[in-house]
């Protein structure tokens, strides 16, 4: 736990931790030595990353440090490009996620994502939050959707606003209703894990504040990662957080020792605004 | 001395005549600007060039009237001119004849030709020269006045002070908005031209007997039932969307979302060759490829049936041309159309949708068939609408390949006949401009332009509706 925070072994070791509220955390997700590239450019180095379950992680560093596109390693997202190809491992419950027999459109089903500008379907709110229940099968009657739908919308903190016009467009709702109702869709289908990417950079402060205390809520359920901008949404939302630089992880650790005491000199550059 | 004026190349001489005016103007304003704005002169609104184009211009635009003034009426003028100094036995003359008449005169004149002709003819193209020379004078004079008029004008307004710059602004907006009307001013002249030879077809033949009659025969009998003519449109516009519409649709999802890079840039640009085709190469390709092999299966099910006793005569028609031949080409013709038009859409469609769906857990598939389709939709559908219009007004390939023959049947083996194969007919070879024969024409033209620009407008509607979508 000394100043090689960056050794992998050492990493996953901080990993299991004693939380006194909850209990033995332990890692939910283990990556071990992920590269990245695009192309012949390599975006990402060898980075070894524990994530524990039941908090949030919070992925912080100057924009272009790679930290969106780590999040995207963890439901392989990155698939979806072209270019991209992701080398390490990545274990889930036990399976690496980028073994090749493993089904990314399954994995994504058990490893949710929000996005950074909200982006509801072109269709209602009960659509958007059914759509997910449907493709996988979640739902066995047409009661059993509801109970999902509604569940959902409860979990996201959304469902007093919306209950009486669930048939109205997603894309009438504001902005920060937007980015709960997504919250709400990634839930519907009962993932383990939630990725978020910058949720609130689109939003306004009272917007942003509801979403934080929501993910505050939902850790309770799920692990949660969370690539953020803002230092003090870091602070705010966190239990443990990573920084990021060049594409390398620099430091991770408590929320509170990386922005009290930071080991690196360059994170401490970084939290108190010397650059990036 | 006149006479000779006559012979001057107006259009040459104009042109020259401008250019070196509008020149030398821009030069006079802008060394007159250039006198008080120097690098030290800090209170010029407008660099010289401006002061030269704004003085340039407004010597050139007078003269320019002028002599576009001249271009449209400068030889009725001289015709209006001469004719009513002609002698007596002239005004008695009808009209057409006398234009005749002019004509000759004209080329006449216009070719030095005149010395043999007898002696009335040579004078009167004597005195046509001398006006003509009289005319082509004082244009050029009063474009000259005009000019300078303008010149004088513009040069006393540069000052230091002047906002010249503005004012060229303002005037190369009015250029292009010129430029914009003189399309429109086209077209309310095209559609005007066919109302009022429909009206003129419409005063001999009641409209609701060419909308609603069946039995259409322009050419031998005066019979303008139209209804042949829609439904033979309809049907073959119909069996080209019936291949059009899925194989486009599908084409374009299959290049937006499905391709990777390499094959899109093989894939479409060939796609986009084949909208290049001439229709004509499409009309023979169906008249000599498509429509026998049909005629032959039509013929093949046609004994087949009767061998099994299924039937006991014919049941197709197995016409040598006919309406699937030709909608089955249509088809593959305005495919480039659907697909294209549906492929923009569909990339229209933001990125982030897809990674949403993508990050739930949905397939590819599942992704184009609940996200990307429905959103895409209202382009799509105005993609096909665009289709629809271009099918129904396409020509060449319906009269290479649909027949002649104006009938309503619902057997695709049968040759049929469209609005535009009947307009085709009817304009072409000897025609008349005052029989309901050739009026019939304008009305079916009408007609079609009145279809075309219904789907035309929907299109639109549903593309503008479906642009407040995203942002």
């Amino acid at each position: 736990m000394e100043t090689t925070m960056t050794e992998s072994r050492d990493v996953s070791a901080a990993g299991i931790t004693m939380d006194e509220t909850q209990g033995l955390t332990f890692p939910r997700i283990e990556c071990k030595n992920i590269d990245v590239f695009y192309g012949d450019k390599q975006a990402i180095f060898d980075i070894s990353l524990p994530i524990p379950d039941r908090s949030v992680t919070a992925l912080i560093g100057p924009s272009g440090c790679g930290k969106s596109t780590f999040l995207r390693c963890l439901n392989r997202m990155n698939d979806t490009i072209e270019s991209c190809k992701v080398t390490g491992e990545i274990i889930m419950d036990g399976e690496n996620i980028n073994d090749p027999d493993i089904d990314p459109v399954l994995l994504r089903s058990r490893v949710g994502m929000v996005f950074q500008k909200p982006n509801p379907f072109p269709k209602s709110i009960y659509d958007n939050i059914a759509y997910g229940p449907r493709i996988h099968g979640l739902a066995a009657s047409r009661e059993d959707l509801d109970a999902i739908v509604e569940k959902s919308l409860r979990r996201a903190g959304l469902w007093d606003e919306v209950k009486d016009r669930l048939t109205s467009p997603g894309n009438s709702l504001s902005g920060g209703q937007q980015q709960r109702l997504c919250i709400a869709r990634a839930i519907a289908v009962r993932p383990e894990v939630i990725l978020m990417d910058e949720p609130c950079s689109a939003l306004d402060p009272v917007a942003t504040a509801r979403i934080e205390e929501l993910i505050d809520e939902l850790r309770k359920r799920y692990c949660i990662v969370i690539v953020t901008h803002s230092m003090q949404q870091a602070a705010r939302v966190s239990q443990r957080t990573a920084f990021f630089h060049l594409g390398e992880l620099v430091e991770m650790g408590e929320t509170d020792q990386i922005f009290t005491n930071p080991r690196e000199r360059r994170t401490e550059d970084y939290i108190t605004g010397r650059f990036g | 001395m006149v006479q000779q004026l006559g012979h001057l190349p107006m259009g040459w001489l104009m042109l020259a005549l401008l250019a070196m005016l509008a020149s030398g103007a821009f030069f006079v304003g802008r060394v007159q600007a250039a006198r008080f704005s120097g690098p030290g002169s800090a209170r010029v609104h407008s660099r010289p060039n401006y002061h030269g184009y704004y003085v340039a211009m407004w010597t050139f635009v007078p003269a320019m009237v002028v002599a576009l003034g001249y271009g449209l009426f400068g030889d009725g003028l001289v015709r209006s001119m001469l004719s009513s100094e002609l002698p007596a036995n002239f005004q008695d003359m009808p009209r057409v004849e006398l234009d005749v008449y002019l004509n000759s005169i004209a080329r006449a004149a216009f070719h030095h030709g005149y010395s043999g002709a007898d002696r009335v003819f040579s004078a009167i193209t004597n005195r046509f020269l001398e006006l003509q020379g009289l005319i082509k004078a004082s244009t050029i004079v009063l474009a000259l006045v005009c000019a300078a008029t303008g010149f004088l004008l513009a040069r006393r307004r540069v000052a230091p002070g002047f906002r010249a710059r503005n004012r060229v602004e303002g005037g190369i907006e009015i250029f292009l908005f010129l430029c914009a009307a003189i399309a429109i001013a086209t077209t309310i002249g095209i559609v005007a031209s066919l109302l009022y030879e429909s009206l003129r077809f419409f005063a001999e033949i009641p409209f609701w007997d060419f909308l609603f009659g069946t039995r259409w025969n322009a050419q031998t009998s005066a019979e303008f039932g139209a209804l042949p003519l829609f439904f033979g449109t309809f049907m073959i516009a119909l069996i080209a969307m019936l291949i059009a519409a899925p194989v486009g649709l599908f084409a374009a999802i299959y290049l937006s979302e499905y391709a990777g890079p390499k094959v899109r840039g093989w894939v479409k640009p060939i796609l986009e060759i084949l909208a290049g085709i001439p229709t004509v190469v499409y009309g023979f390709f169906a008249l000599l490829v498509v429509a026998p092999a049909i005629r032959s299966v039509a013929i093949w099910i046609n004994t087949t049936l009767i061998s099994t006793g299924l039937a006991s005569e014919p049941l197709l028609a197995a016409q040598p041309t006919s309406a699937l031949a030709a909608g089955l080409v249509m088809g593959i013709m305005v495919i480039p159309f659907v697909s294209s038009l549906s492929d923009d859409v569909i990339n229209a469609v933001p990125q982030t949708l897809r990674d949403a769906a993508y990050a739930m857990g949905a397939t590819k598939s599942e992704t184009v068939k609940h996200v990307v389709l429905p959103a895409a939709l209202p382009g799509i559908i105005a993609s096909l609408l665009l289709a629809v219009s271009r099918a129904i007004g396409e020509t060449m390939i319906v009269v290479m390949a649909a027949g002649q023959r104006a009938r309503i049947s619902a057997d695709p083996t049968a040759d049929l006949t469209t609005i535009t194969v009947q307009i085709v007919a009817l304009l072409t070879g000897e025609t008349e401009f005052d029989s309901p024969k050739t009026l019939s024409a304008f009305a079916l033209g009408l007609v079609l332009f009145v279809v075309t620009l219904f789907f035309n407008l929907i299109a639109l509607r549903v593309v503008q509706k479906y642009r407040e979508k995203y942002d």
